[in-house]
């Protein structure tokens, strides 16, 4: 088990520990994202990211930041879990990328990127995967309609004689 | 990192076949360089018959070697996370169904799992046996399939209309059940859709007994076939590091010794009192892979039998009392208490406590761990509904696999990492 004060002691005390079920979750801010993690990975055994996600906050009661991006990561040694949650705010909804910990995150932050618009620095590849290049929308917004803009009715077809 | 070729040495574990008869993929050649004229590149699909599904590749090839793969995905996508925040938790239980749809009933399984644990829900002894049989039937169907196709890819049809065979009486046998073969959406919160009877039981252990005839016929074809184990032998290798390191799970990062099993190590359902083996391999390779499928076939059949013959009575669905599970269908028709319960849970405007929570939640499913990342708003419908998929973990390998190996090698290994695109693309 990761001690709480232990990683209190070496990134400051602003890290704070809830639990839900068997899920153990710590929230954190972002400067101190990448050598938590580096120090995670290298000094408890975080082995695997198991995943990467986000939530957008936009229409939860009494949130106070737009969204959370989450690092599931794993410690195969011992079975243990541990959530690593970090608050990101518009207009620079933007993180340091963990690609260089875990190239697992190569394909988990390009859909981050492609599907909440947040983008991770030092990413090598950081481009669209599940939506078209020229989508520009972020579609898991909560602001993006179910539906959708139309995109789909104005999709260019390209013709025989156009092409 | 060893660019998807195997080292020198390499032991071998579980394998019986000697490491040095097949080839292995060329590593002598000097590097290769884009600007030599003789590079040329291949698009390989979106629609074309060996990928199976929709998903295309654009390979950059010397000759038949392959220098670099990129892959495309998306063109599956259809918004189902989207969908996941737009229907209510039973509902969202059809979406789910189509996203792995060679074991749709492992997703569904999966969704479940990850909601009743949000909502705290403990199942029915019954309800945990039944949803183990079916998991485990639906991790059979799920590798037979993917080894009928990865034979009938390297050219050997036979085992896969053998495979197919099996995998129609399990249809049958989820039919009996559900009342569909494929898309069954059969589980609830708190449940599934009918409790199953004697006749079912019955089919189950008739395809217990002649399952293994089966197998024995296919595993003759195959695991000692020439021409199959030269095609998957050395062929897209991943080192114990490589597969912790791209965070594989399931039957890819066991075939090379990632000793990882969520039945055993965070067990689910029924498994805690079933007696099976976690399956490991340390070949790494794509024939490591079609022997850790192919054992993990005769483990789920034991995990079936034990589960078969040992499944409690009693209700199949907790109680009414609590307020999240929908009554059975008769007591809707037939009763008015039954008639107001199903319209608590389901009118949008009356529901049930949902904690204003985040949970993960996952199952082994046939290809790995499927978890569920659900964030609960006081509403009967999730938040935010993040599906963990495997094959999209797996296929962000695949240009690290593929590299220096032969054109024809492409389609052994997307056999052995199992892409499913609707999976991959959502």
């Amino acid at each position: 088990m990761v001690c709480l004060t232990e990683l209190q002691q070496k990134f400051g005390s602003q890290i704070v520990e809830s639990h839900f079920r068997d899920n153990r979750r710590i929230d954190i801010s972002a400067s101190i994202l990448l050598p938590l993690l580096t120090s995670l990975k290298t000094e408890y055994g975080f082995n695997m990211l198991v995943d990467l996600t986000a939530v957008d906050w936009l229409e939860y009661d009494g949130a106070t930041d737009r969204f959370s991006v989450i690092y599931l990561l794993l410690n195969l040694d011992s079975g243990e879990r541990l959530a690593v949650r970090v608050p990101v705010n518009l207009p620079d909804a933007v993180l340091p990328s963990v690609y260089g910990l875990w190239r697992g995150a190569d394909w988990m932050e390009r859909e981050v990127w492609d599907m909440f618009g947040i983008s991770f620095s030092g990413h090598p590849d950081l481009r669209r995967i599940l939506m078209p290049e020229e989508f520009d929308a972020f579609p898991l917004r909560k602001d993006y309609p179910l539906k959708g803009r139309g995109e789909r009715h104005n999709f260019p077809v390209i013709t025989r004689s156009g092409s | 990192m060893t660019d998807g070729r195997v080292p020198a040495g390499v032991s071998d574990g579980l394998l019986v076949w000697p490491l040095s008869m097949p080839l292995t993929p060329v590593d002598t050649l000097e590097t290769p360089s884009a600007e030599r004229e003789y590079v040329w590149t291949l698009n390989f699909g979106p629609q074309h018959p060996a990928t199976h599904t929709t998903l295309r590749l654009v390979l950059t090839l010397d000759g038949e070697r392959v220098l670099n793969a990129v892959p495309y995905i998306g063109y599956l996508h259809s918004g189902f996370e989207k969908l996941g925040e737009h229907l209510d938790f039973n509902q969202y239980v059809t979406i789910v169904d189509r996203m792995n749809y060679l074991s749709p009933l492992a997703n569904e399984i999966a969704w479940h799992h990850a909601v009743e644990k949000l909502l705290g829900i403990e199942l029915t002894p019954r309800c945990k046996y039944l949803r183990t049989i079916l998991a485990e039937l639906m991790r059979m169907h799920d590798h037979l399939l993917n080894l009928g196709t990865t034979a009938l890819d390297l050219g050997g049809f036979t085992a896969f209309l053998y495979f197919f065979q099996q995998r129609e009486h399990i249809y049958d046998i989820v039919e009996l059940a559900s009342g569909q073969r494929f898309h069954t959406s059969y589980t609830r919160v708190g449940g599934v859709l009918f409790d199953v009877n004697t006749d079912w039981i019955n089919r189950v252990r008739k395809f217990i007994r002649e399952f293994p005839k089966v197998y024995d016929e296919v595993d003759r074809l195959l695991t000692k076939n020439r021409i199959f184990v030269d095609r998957t032998k050395g062929i897209g290798y991943l080192s114990r590091d490589e597969v912790i390191n791209f965070s594989a799970v399931g039957p890819v990062a066991r075939a090379s010794g990632v000793e990882r099993d969520l039945r055993r190590d965070e067990p689910y359902l029924a498994y805690a009192d079933l007696d099976f083996d976690v399956i490991c391999s340390r070949g790494g390779d794509c024939y490591a892979r079609y022997l850790v499928r192919m054992q993990e076939l005769l483990e789920s059949l034991k995990i079936i039998e034990q589960a078969v013959e040992n499944i409690p009575g009693g209700p199949v669905n907790i109680g009414v009392e609590s307020d999240m599970v929908l009554p059975s269908k008769p007591s809707v028709y037939r009763s008015i208490e039954g008639l107001i319960q199903h319209f608590e849970v389901i009118m949008p405007n009356r529901g049930y406590e949902v904690p204003r929570e985040q949970i993960y939640a996952a199952t082994e499913s046939p290809n790995g761990e499927l978890g569920f990342y659900i964030v609960g708003n006081a509403e009967t419908r999730a938040y935010r509904a993040r599906t963990r998929p495997p094959s999209f973990i797996h296929f962000s390998m695949f240009p690290h696999m593929i590299r220096n190996h032969q054109l024809s090698d492409v389609v052994a290994v997307l056999g052995s990492i199992n892409i499913i695109a609707a999976e991959l693309d959502r």
